[in-house]
């Protein structure tokens, strides 16, 4: 596999999703291939830094009309 | 060659930067009593429905923030997905996660803003584009770990600022794959885009975001 190929399966590798032979090949690659392994290290750590950021707190008047529409919504169908 | 999967578990080896945060939790474990909350809102328990929409509106509202990237937008998109997800409580079938539908119904309500905010910006029905452009440019060395080198805001701010610069159909993808872990078969559905079609834009936004993240990343960068 060259550079071009690893690029290729880049996410299937990293998502876990390719065959044994395909992974083992990858991986000889990125033995002897240094910027390979940066890249895939580099976007794996991306993917976890999008992964890990908490989703920030609501606006507390945004919040208060989402549940306002909701309970008009609940008493609308109740009658 | 390759097996589509279901839900994504991101092989973590080999790894020469920082180890995995420990904050992350698989999205399966973290609301084991989902379905007793959904059952109890389909029998007509408003305060049931209620505790979901305390659970996941901060989640709804980063994806449809996420998406548009116009508060106004993702304000609507997030409420009228709460609203439709009540109203069609009985259609849901349980044949997913609760979490997995809703998604799904803030995506298509997101993605009607953004169609219509930038009718001649985005298409998810266009082709798979080629291999051409893919090698990354800008290959250089990352601090081990470059998320302590921010404050928690600083560091929202910087991802803020590239996922923005991401093309939309990138962008949709990358969200509902990586940040709200749908599967690519789901993200393919939610979409209604095949599922290589998926993988294409999902490697692209993935290689992306690495190049836009290099200028904040790179070893001895100075904040």
């Amino acid at each position: 596999m060259n550079c071009k190929g690893v690029i290729r399966e880049l996410s299937n590798y990293i998502d876990g999703d390719l065959d044994l032979a395909m992974k083992q090949e990858l991986e000889r690659h990125l033995g002897h291939c240094e910027d390979c392994t940066m890249i895939v290290d580099q976007t794996k750590k991306t993917v976890e830094i999008f992964c890990d950021s908490a989703p920030v707190a609501l606006p507390r008047d945004m919040r208060a009309r989402l549940h306002e529409a909701l309970h008009h919504k609940m008493k609308e169908k109740l009658t | 060659m390759t097996s589509t999967g279901q839900k994504r578990s991101l092989d973590r080896t080999p790894t020469t930067l920082s180890t995995p945060n420990p904050r992350r939790l698989p999205s399966s474990v973290a609301l084991a009593d989902e379905h007793l909350l959904v059952a109890a809102a389909k029998s007509g328990d408003g305060a049931a429905f209620e505790e979901l929409v305390n659970r996941y509106e901060r989640k709804i509202f980063r994806l449809t923030m996420n998406i548009t990237r116009n508060r106004e937008d993702a304000e609507d998109a997030m409420q009228d997905a709460f609203l439709k997800s009540y109203a069609h409580l009985q259609t849901f079938q349980g044949d997913s996660r609760f979490y997995t539908w809703l998604v799904r119904i803030a995506a298509n309500e997101a993605l009607m803003r953004l169609r219509k905010r930038r009718p001649n910006q985005f298409s998810l029905d266009e082709p798979v584009e080629g291999e051409d452009d893919l090698m990354p440019r800008e290959i250089e060395t990352w601090d081990p770990s470059p998320e302590q080198r921010y404050a928690q805001t600083e560091m929202q701010e910087i991802l803020n600022d590239v996922i923005e610069k991401l093309e939309p159909d990138f962008r949709t993808v990358f969200v509902l794959r990586d940040v709200e872990e749908l599967s690519t078969e789901e993200t393919a559905k939610a979409l209604g885009i095949s599922i290589p079609a998926v993988k294409s834009r999902l490697l692209r936004a993935r290689l992306r975001l690495r190049q836009k993240l290099n200028q904040y990343f790179r070893k001895g960068e100075s904040n």
